[in-house]
């Protein structure tokens, strides 16, 4: 009969014990209990989830079939409560009994909530609005009330703590770190580097942090209405999380009779105090006086408990784990191992501190050895300094070289040397050998080694080792990932061969692209061929109707509950007040929900149903402003010499003559310009895709690829120029070398700095390459073929054009602010 | 199977919404002419699926680009299913069974 094996915690310990096990081609009969009601997931990556960069269906490690798969019994959503050790039994919350004849105790941490006033509620669990951050439920539960809140205050400043405030930016408007030591991140770095790393947190992500911040009550009858700190202060807020620290999750054990201290006791082979059937692995571990809090050292003690109950090598032996910890935080680099500071007086401490930059590094040095390690505001050199760390290597003689990168050969290691087993992921655990394996497997690109195996996607330190390691193994025929290139992803091409093979085969339709270039139509390739299309054939396109997204098929930008914006042209932000009127008596009879002025100089009016968008248009009798498309936007512009005391050039008439101009043209993303009477740019030309500043002299400057969005830009001067005309032929030829070149998506801001500011000079100024008369002329004659959409109104394109798709709710169901 | 309409009301490929007996159908016609019934109301965030953009197999919504398979209802990008219907086309009338 097989061994039966009972793992208590179906955690990122639990569950990889497991993996390991059957790995070593371990015979047992396993069952496995969990008091979270899913298979394994990565708990590291919850800071992710919270911040909305990472899925919730993208961080499961081991699925439910996985279970079945390898014939695993999972008690999902069961707990383990009792052990009886002398009859090899677990008892369940549900009732059940359960014998094993090894059993391994993987229950991990729980939060840790210090004593405060009202932070429970008798009988019914934490306060309405505390939340701690520790399960997939805990942050989907902290999701959903924080996007229906507002003020968040954060208990805690370690690594967890200021995650958790990154996270919950996400979802509210605004967050206090409260801290109970001097420093953030006392644990792990000294007071210099704690507090660079505020000033950082504060000025970089508006998070506003307190520090020997003692957090004394929480108040609120019902809800929480703030919390209350030692000396008084009070902060309000509705939303508490408190990520204070951690406790093991050893009680069961320590009710059983194991050895408890902190954790739960164990040797170096990861069994319980004399007990030779029972193995505790993870954070609920205690290993020589130690308790770790991080996932790296998990993964060793999981190959020793394999090695070990399997009895593939019954002398392996756990030693403790160094461990280097990294913040998930974007744009916040925090990389810290071993000591703080030099501890003895032969300690080297080599330092670095530019606090105005936000960096300070610092490597302690003894014995030739590293024994610690600081890197805040850069952490370009943690993955070198980390390994380092943990493998005690040979220093390099320039200590400088452990901070900065001097120059000349870096002596990076021969990833040909590195041992297979050697771990280049340590959040997942991923070593040498299985990136080699899947390189083996056929995985050929970086992409692809990264998804199958899931290095890098940690906490992202290691992703250069991976790409060297992936180069290697795949003796330099590294591939590119491919669908990286293509322009959309259901047409195997990049945009040049797309285009070329579209020509050849005088392609007209979407559909005549997929069935000859592509097989199968693909949905989410449909718009960007669309787009591409127009912009080659022009009055030629044959327009599929479905191959629009819903927003060019009734020309208004979709909104959340299904109903529609409507934002007319007002021509370089100008109006007039007959069209004010108009705009308002609309507005008025047709109930229009919120009435809103744009950040591109325009009015919107929003919440309108799909039904009632022909008649508004009707009503309004103004052109499409284009708000909902990919394509030319507007031309925000400033008052100009006409009336400002500075201007030196009429900045709103080459802003209206501009956007008559280049109206509604369709592009491989958003274009917005605007056009500025001075350089004091009060119109924000320097980050728009395509800005003039009028400078003095009656000259223009014009740049491009700026932005001010979701990415920051200053445009790049692409030409100074004598005249308007001359705007208005580079702008064109600018716009239509960018149409003609851009991927699918790819803003200017990304697209100039890839092709260079030089070369666009080159052929768009100088036209070095002759291209500058075809350029002009296509661009023209995609002027020629503008009609204003909203001239679509009287004869539907096609049938149900404008019928509303949810018939039976009462839209709008977005706020009215009349 | 009840009639719910004229097949000419959907352009092909894309999809309209029906309320059959209190409830709100979307019903596409994919670009090979066959058709494909599914709860209307997206899972996700209550998205209107038949302004959504379709292809012979899913259906993207489109307020959060999650897709949906239309035979099966089944997502295809994490999401919980939504509810498939059985139609047919007689004589260019649509025929769904609830
Ligand atoms: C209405 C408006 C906000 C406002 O109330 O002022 C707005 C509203 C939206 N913006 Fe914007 N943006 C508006 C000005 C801006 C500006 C400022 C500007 O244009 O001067 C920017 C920064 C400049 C830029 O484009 O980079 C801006 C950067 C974005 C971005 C980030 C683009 C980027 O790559 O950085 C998005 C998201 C995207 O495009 O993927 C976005 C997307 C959106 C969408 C379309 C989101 C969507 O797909 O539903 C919003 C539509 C709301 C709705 O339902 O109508 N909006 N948005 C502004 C309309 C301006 C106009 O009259 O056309
Ligand atoms: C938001 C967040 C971010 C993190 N980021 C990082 C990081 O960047 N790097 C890093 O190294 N570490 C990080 N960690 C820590 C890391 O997640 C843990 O070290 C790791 O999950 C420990 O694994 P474990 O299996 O010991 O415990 P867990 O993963 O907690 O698993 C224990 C499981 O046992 C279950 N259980 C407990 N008691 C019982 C019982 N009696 N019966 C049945 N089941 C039981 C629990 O419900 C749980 O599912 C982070 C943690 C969090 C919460
Ligand atoms: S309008 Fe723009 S900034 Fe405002 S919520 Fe929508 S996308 Fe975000
Ligand atoms: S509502 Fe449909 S994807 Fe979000």
């Amino acid at each position: 009969m097989r061994q039966r094996l009972v793992v208590i915690g179906n955690g990122m310990a639990g569950a990889r014990t497991v993996e390991e096990i059957l790995a070593r081609g371990g015979e047992f009969d396993i069952t496995m209990f969990g008091d979270e009601p899913y298979g394994n997931y990565n708990r590291i990556m919850l800071s992710n989830v919270l911040a909305g960069i990472e899925d919730e269906s993208g961080i499961f490690l081991n699925d439910l079939s996985w279970y079945a798969e390898n014939g695993i019994r999972l008690h999902a959503g069961v707990r383990i409560d009792r052990i009886d050790r002398y009859a090899k039994m677990v008892y369940a919350s549900d009732g059940t009994a359960t014998g094993y004849d090894k059993l391994v105790i993987a229950t991990g941490s729980s939060a840790f909530v210090p004593p405060i006033k009202g932070a429970h509620v008798p009988g019914r669990g934490y306060h309405q609005g505390v939340f701690v951050f520790r399960t997939l439920d805990d942050t989907r539960a902290m999701i959903r009330y924080a996007k229906e809140h507002e003020r968040a205050v954060v208990i805690g400043g370690g690594l967890l703590g200021l995650e958790a405030a990154r996270g919950l930016q996400n979802h509210l408007g605004h967050v206090t770190l409260v801290h109970a030591a001097g420093h953030l991140m006392n644990t792990q770095l000294n007071a210099k580097a704690g507090k660079t790393l505020q000033t950082t947190i504060e000025q970089k992500l508006g998070i506003e942090v307190v520090v020997d911040g003692m957090t004394t009550e929480i108040l609120g009858k019902n809800a929480v209405t703030g919390v209350k700190l030692a000396g008084g202060r009070v902060i309000d807020c509705d939303v508490v999380v408190v990520a204070a620290g951690i406790r093991p999750n050893s009680a069961v054990a320590a009710d059983s009779g194991l050895v408890v201290e902190r954790g739960i006791v164990v040797d170096d082979q990861m069994r319980a105090v004399d007990e030779p059937d029972i193995y505790v692995v993870g954070e609920c571990a205690q290993h020589r006086d130690q308790v770790y809090g991080l996932v790296a050292p998990l993964w060793e003690q999981a190959k020793v408990l394999a090695d070990h109950v399997t009895g593939v090598d019954r002398s392996a032996a756990y030693h403790g784990s160094q461990v280097a910890t990294k913040l998930k935080v974007a744009g916040v680099d925090v990389a810290s191992m071993g000591q703080q500071g030099a501890e003895h007086a032969d300690d080297e401490l080599i330092e670095f501190a530019e606090p105005a930059k936000g960096i300070y590094k610092n490597v302690v040095v003894r014995d030739g050895r590293l024994v610690g390690a600081t890197l805040v505001g850069d952490a370009g050199k943690a993955a070198v300094l980390i390994k380092a760390f943990e493998k005690g290597s040979e220093l390099p003689e320039n200590r400088a070289a452990l901070l900065f990168d001097l120059g000349g050969p870096v002596a990076e290691e021969s990833v040909a040397d590195m041992p297979d087993e050697e771990q280049v992921c340590n959040c997942n655990g991923v070593s040498k050998g299985g990136i080699c394996a899947a390189v083996a497997g056929g995985c050929k690109t970086v992409g692809g080694v990264m998804d199958a195996t899931r290095a890098g996607k940690g906490c992202g330190t290691c992703k250069p080792l991976v790409q060297r390691i992936v180069e290697w193994a795949a003796g330099g025929t590294i591939e590119e990932d491919p669908a990286a290139s293509y322009y959309v992803p259901g047409v195997p091409m990049p945009k040049p061969e797309l285009m070329h093979a579209i020509r050849l085969h005088q392609l007209k339709s979407v559909s005549s692209v997929f069935a000859t270039l592509g097989g199968d139509e693909d949905a989410k390739s449909k718009m960007g061929l669309a787009s591409l299309l127009k912009m080659m054939w022009g009055e030629e396109y044959v327009d599929e109707r479905d191959a629009r997204f819903i927003n060019d098929r009734v020309h208004a930008n979709i909104q959340r509950d299904g109903t529609f914006s409507v934002v007319p042209q007002m021509k370089g932000g100008v109006t007039t007040p007959a069209q004010l009127k108009r705009i308002a008596e609309v507005a008025e009879r047709h109930g229009v929900p919120m009435v809103k002025l744009t950040g591109g100089q325009r009015i919107d009016l929003l919440g309108i149903p799909k039904e009632k968008l022909p008649e508004i248009w009707a009503d309004l009798d103004m052109p499409s402003g284009y708000a909902y498309a990919k394509s030319f936007r507007t031309v925000k512009t400033c008052v100009g010499s006409d009336y400002c005391r500075f201007g030196v050039g009429d900045s709103t008439a080459l802003g209206i003559a501009l956007e008559e101009r280049y109206q509604g043209i369709e592009g491989p993303g958003k274009m917005k310009l605007a056009v500025t009477g001075c350089p004091r740019n009060c119109a924000e030309a320097y980050v728009k895709d395509l800005g003039v500043v009028a400078i003095d002299g009656g000259k223009w400057e014009i740049y491009v690829g700026g932005a001010a969005g979701a990415h920051v830009r200053k445009g790049d001067l692409l030409a100074t120029v004598g005249s308007a005309d001359e705007v208005m032929v580079l702008t064109g030829r600018f716009l239509q070398y960018y149409r003609e070149n851009g991927n699918w998506l790819e803003r200017t801001y990304a697209w100039v700095p890839r092709v260079g500011i030089e070369h666009l000079k080159k052929v768009l100024v100088d036209d070095a390459e002759g291209l500058a008369a075809g350029l002009d002329e296509r661009m023209t004659a995609s002027v020629g073929a503008y009609r204003d959409p909203w001239k679509e109104r009287t004869e539907p394109a096609t049938p149900g054009q404008f019928r509303t798709s949810l018939p039976l709710i009462v839209l709008p169901q977005v706020p009215v602010r009349a | 199977m009840k009639p719910i309409g004229s097949v000419h009301d959907i352009p092909f490929g894309e999809g309209r919404t029906f309320s059959v007996d209190g409830r709100m159908i979307a019903v596409f016609r994919l670009r090979d002419g066959s058709i494909r019934a599914l709860d209307a109301v997206c899972p996700h965030k209550g998205g209107p699926l038949a302004d959504g953009q379709i292809d012979l197999k899913q259906v993207v919504c489109p307020l959060h680009l999650n897709a949906w398979d239309l035979a099966t209802g089944c997502s295809l990008s994490g999401q919980k299913p939504v509810a498939s219907y059985p139609v047919r086309i007689d004589d260019d009338l649509l025929f769904l069974e609830l």
